[in-house]
This record gives structure tokens, C-alpha cells and sequence, in this order.
């Protein structure tokens, strides 16, 4: 298929298509509306469902419902509705369902406003439920990584039986870009007979599957637990995705940033480049699991002085920057939330001002 | 190389569409491109405007603070947006709302009364399309060729409008000269 000029959320919602995913229950909110939009003409075409839900969290469990009986299903969202949804995303956690969860963040807290944020990455990556559950949180960085990240996360989610994010910002949804999809579609997930509870008559498996989160036995729950946590471990071992630019020379400085705000970043280090300031970047692709050992060994590089989390949140990835230097540099934040996406100009003055401190002169 | 298009005006004034326009027609030619839009809680009637960046390599960052070129379609989106571009750029200035100059010597200023021109080849509406196509042919950012070739593909599922824009473009590019 040609290039075509696409919305991030057109490009998410044919995506999902191109993935085999023909149900899409969802509820409309700025800034990702147009999902919805797009998708209640597309999916009769492809003979998919969409249903609109009575709010989000109705949805959740429409995702659940549909998640247990086998096939692919997916939803989109913007930060408080994705709120909304957290209690069924626990329970497609515990009942280990595959989901696709997209969240095209604005500003909060509370109703906020409806420009591009940043400010659900703790959300996302560490609190997104009760319970020890966790998702596997993609961020894309562009229209087209959407649109892959999109079709990569269904089969993700179905290789670990687990809800997958993708978390993006009002941009990655508004913006227009060309973006090229796969011809073929994909199909149904392979693996459902251990997990599908769809009847036993067309399933090789004779063993019956349960959807269920409810363990009221103490050792029985702790051994599910045991059970996730091994998952979650072996999504940090085999699913860390990020990019490295400008990082083979001598940078002074090193810059951690994602989605919208990475783009915004790798400007700033090309002009200061330009000005003979290096400046390394890594642009995680997956936050959860976190690129850990990539940014620690970047930080540790013998030229480079510190380490800058930039972000459009008031200081929420930088927790995990942190965690990852583990001191070994000093570490600081810039951000900016609300709607107000910093400008390279001024990221070029926080790194120039963040070198010249005595903070990061060893 | 990369260069930045400010499109801006009224809502209702088409500006979100000649901008996807001019991004297509990029796309087309081969450069990387992304279209921006202003997106707020805005009202009918209200500002809208778009940027769309054009370039030779993967584009950095989408937000500009100052785009080379400006497409102002009524006064308060000259006065806002005239001061910040680079210098150099095309400033396009539509005469048939704006009385006045952007007030810069160091761009290339271009005063297009869109509107009239838009009316005279049969709908004043098609004014976006006259301005995209004065713009196109100042600052050469893609040949008129492929603009039309973009026109013509937009306007697919309503043909009957596609001799009224071609026209329109036609009159925006004398308009230019």
C-alpha cells in the first residue's frame, strides 16, 4: 500500500484493522475522537463491531467480555477516561486477558484541559490498577510508529496473556503524517485455546478455561501473583525497545524524553550540535519495561555530565531515570504540562544552563 | 533543508485544508512532512490554524516558534503570527479582509485579494484554494502540477467542485506573478 497522509488517530484506528482486530468498543474523548470517528464506518466495512459504550467504564468491561471469549479487541481513550477504565484493566490483569489499550494523554489532573500531555506515565507504568498489575506501555514517537506499535501489540499482548498500552500525547493523535500499512491483514491470535472460554466443542484442549481474578485461597493467590510477576520479568528481559541518537561520540550531556517530546529534544541536540555541544539522547520506546540498562550505561559514559529527563509532566519518568543512573549522575527534570509543549529553544537553554552549574562539573 | 508553513484565519475559511493540501502535494514529491493543527476548545468563527512542515530529512520537532513562511488569511492572525516569521519568508496577506501590511521589510510580501478572485471564477469560498496556490507559486515549495494533481484527488468524492478549484488555483497562481 502507497503512502498516505493519516491523523495519528486515523493511523491507530486502521492499524488495529490491519491487525486483525474487528472490535472496538470505545467512548468518544478529546483528544482521540477521532478513532471513534474513523471506525464507525470502517469497521462494517471489514464486518468488525463497534459499539459505543454508556461511558468508559462499561467499556473496560465490553474489553473483558470480548478479551475472554478469544478474539481481538481494543480500545482508545484520553487520560480520564483511561481512569475510568482502570478497575476492569486490573481485572483483564488478573484474569490475564489480552487487550490493546490506547491512551492519547491531555493535561490533568481532573478534566484538565484537552492539549497534549505526558502526565499518565506513572499512571501507565506503575498505577494503572489495584493489585500487582502491570501493562506493557508503548510509546510511539510518530504516525507511523503508532500505526506499528498498534499492529505489534496485539500479538504482544497475546504472548503474555496481558494487557498492552499504547500511551501517546494529543500530538501523536492530531498531527498529520504519511504512514505506510502492511497489504495483508492479519489474523485471529493463535494461541486462544489456552485461555478462550468460547465452548468446548471446536477446542482441541480439554481442559476447561476459566475467566477469572477471584483467588480467595491465601496460597493460591500468592502463587497467581508469583505467576504474574514472573510475566512481568520476562516482559523486561525480551520486550525493551528504545532508540539511541548522537550517542556514539563524546556528549557532555545525555537527554532521556519520548513521544512527542523526543522529537522536540532531537531538534534541540542537532542545533547544539550545530554549536559544538554534544548531546546524547535515548528515546525509550517501551516504558514499561523501562530501558534501564541502556540509559545507565549511557549515563556512566566518561564525557558526559549529567542526565536530563524531559518530559510534558511535572516530573514522572525522571523517577525512573533516577532508578536508572542509580546516582552514578546527577539527574534532573524540565517539563512542562497543560498543553504548553517546551520548544527546542528552551530545552537548548536548560541543557546549556545544566552543564555551566557547578552541580554537574565533577 | 526544512521549511515551515503557518496557515491562518478563520474557522470555516478552509485554512485546516490547504494545509493538508500542501503536505499531501509534499508527500508527493517525496519530502518528509507532518501537518500540525492548532487544536484547542475553539468555537465557529473562532482562530484555526495549522503548520505543516516540509523537509529533506526525519522531522524533529513538530512544535515551530518561527515558521519561514505565513498564509494569513484575516488581520488578527497577521498581527499575531507576521512578527514571528523567519526573515526572508513569504508572507501572504489577503487583501480582501486585510487592510493593512505585516509591518516587515525583511520578508517577501504577498497581498492576494482572495476572495474577489475566488468570486470572479464563480465561489468566494474557494478563497483558500486561491491563496494556497498564490503561496505554492511564490515560494515554490511544490509545483503546481502536483498541487493540482492533490486538488483533484481531495475533491474526488464531490467532482463537481473540481473545475471551480482548478480554476481557483489557476487565478491563484497569476495572482503571484
Amino acid at each position: 500500500m502507497p503512502k498516505v497522509l493519516m491523523k495519528g488517530n486515523e493511523a491507530i484506528a486502521e492499524a488495529a484493522i490491519r491487525a486483525g482486530c474487528l472490535n472496538y468498543f470505545a467512548y468518544p474523548i478529546t483528544p482521540q475522537s477521532e478513532v471513534a470517528e474513523y471506525l464507525c464506518w470502517r469497521m462494517p466495512e471489514v464486518n468488525g463491531v463497534f459499539l459505543q459504550g454508556e461511558s468508559e467504564v462499561a467499556v473496560a468491561y465490553m474489553i473483558f467480555g470480548a478479551a475472554g471469549a478469544g478474539v481481538r479487541v481494543f480500545t482508545t481513550s484520553s487520560s480520564p477516561g483511561i481512569s475510568l477504565m482502570s478497575e476492569g484493566i486490573s481485572y483483564l490483569c488478573g484474569a490475564e486477558l489480552p487487550a490493546v489499550f490506547v491512551n492519547i494523554m491531555r493535561g490533568g489532573p481532573g478534566l484538565g484541559g484537552i492539549l497534549p500531555s505526558q502526565a499518565d506515565y506513572l499512571q501507565a507504568t506503575k498505577g494503572i490498577g489495584h493489585g500487582d498489575c502491570r501493562l506493557l506501555v508503548m510509546a510511539p514517537a510518530s504516525v507511523q510508529e503508532a500505526a506499528e506499535m498498534v499492529m505489534q501489540a496485539f500479538p504482544l499482548a497475546e504472548k503474555y496473556r496481558n494487557p498492552v498500552m499504547i500511551l501517546g500525547d494529543g500530538l501523536i493523535g492530531q498531527m498529520m503524517e504519511p504512514v505506510e500499512f502492511p497489504d495483508h491483514l492479519r489474523s485471529e491470535p493463535s494461541n486462544k485455546d489456552s485461555w478462550a472460554s468460547n465452548g468446548m466443542d471446536h477446542r482441541k484442549s480439554k481442559t476447561r478455561n476459566l475467566v477469572r481474578s477471584l483467588y480467595l485461597n491465601a496460597t493460591l493467590l500468592n502463587d497467581h501473583n508469583m505467576d504474574l510477576r514472573a510475566k512481568y520479568e520476562r516482559m523486561k528481559a525480551e520486550e525493551v525497545r528504545y532508540e539511541d541518537y548522537n550517542t556514539d561520540g563524546d556528549y557532555q550531556a545525555l537527554i532521556v524524553s519520548y513521544g512527542t517530546m523526543s522529537r522536540v529534544c532531537k531538534t534541540a541536540v542537532n542545533t547544539l550540535k550545530e554549536q559544538g555541544i554534544e548531546v546524547g539522547l535515548i528515546r525509550p520506546q517501551t516504558l514499561f519495561p523501562f530501558p534501564e540498562a541502556a540509559i545507565r550505561q549511557a549515563a556512566r559514559k566518561e564525557s558526559c555530565r549529567a542526565v536530563l529527563s524531559v518530559e510534558m509532566s511535572m516530573g514522572q519518568m525522571v523517577e525512573d531515570v533516577e532508578r536508572s543512573v542509580r546516582g552514578a549522575r546527577p539527574v534532573q527534570w524540565y517539563g512542562k504540562c497543560g498543553g504548553e509543549v517546551p520548544t527546542p529553544e528552551e530545552i537548548i537553554e536548560v541543557v546549556t544552563a545544566t552543564l555551566a552549574s557547578d552541580d554537574s562539573r565533577r | 533543508m526544512q521549511s515551515e508553513v503557518m496557515f491562518a484565519g478563520f474557522g470555516g475559511q478552509g485554512i485546516l485544508l490547504i494545509g493538508k493540501l500542501l503536505a499531501h502535494a509534499a508527500m508527493e514529491e517525496g519530502y518528509e512532512v507532518a501537518w500540525i493543527p492548532s487544536y484547542g476548545p475553539e468555537m465557529r468563527g473562532g482562530t484555526a490554524y495549522c503548520t505543516v512542515v516540509i523537509g529533506t530529512q526525519p522531522i524533529g520537532s513538530p512544535i515551530i516558534k518561527n515558521p519561514t513562511h505565513l498564509v494569513a488569511m484575516n488581520r488578527p492572525s497577521l498581527e499575531k503570527f507576521a512578527p514571528v516569521i523567519k526573515p526572508g519568508g513569504v508572507v501572504l496577506i489577503n487583501l480582501s479582509l486585510i487592510p493593512v501590511d505585516s509591518g516587515r521589510t525583511d520578508v517577501d510580501e504577498l497581498k492576494v485579494a482572495t476572495q474577489d478572485i475566488a468570486a470572479s471564477v464563480g465561489n468566494g469560498k474557494a478563497a483558500n484554494i486561491v491563496a494556497l496556490a498564490a503561496f505554492v507559486a511564490r515560494s515554490k515549495l511544490v509545483s503546481i502540477d502536483t498541487l493540482k494533481h492533490c486538488i483533484e484527488l481531495e475533491f474526488s468524492q464531490k467532482p463537481k467542485l473540481i473545475p471551480l478549484n482548478i480554476k481557483a488555483m489557476e487565478e491563484g497562481v497569476k495572482a503571484a506573478l
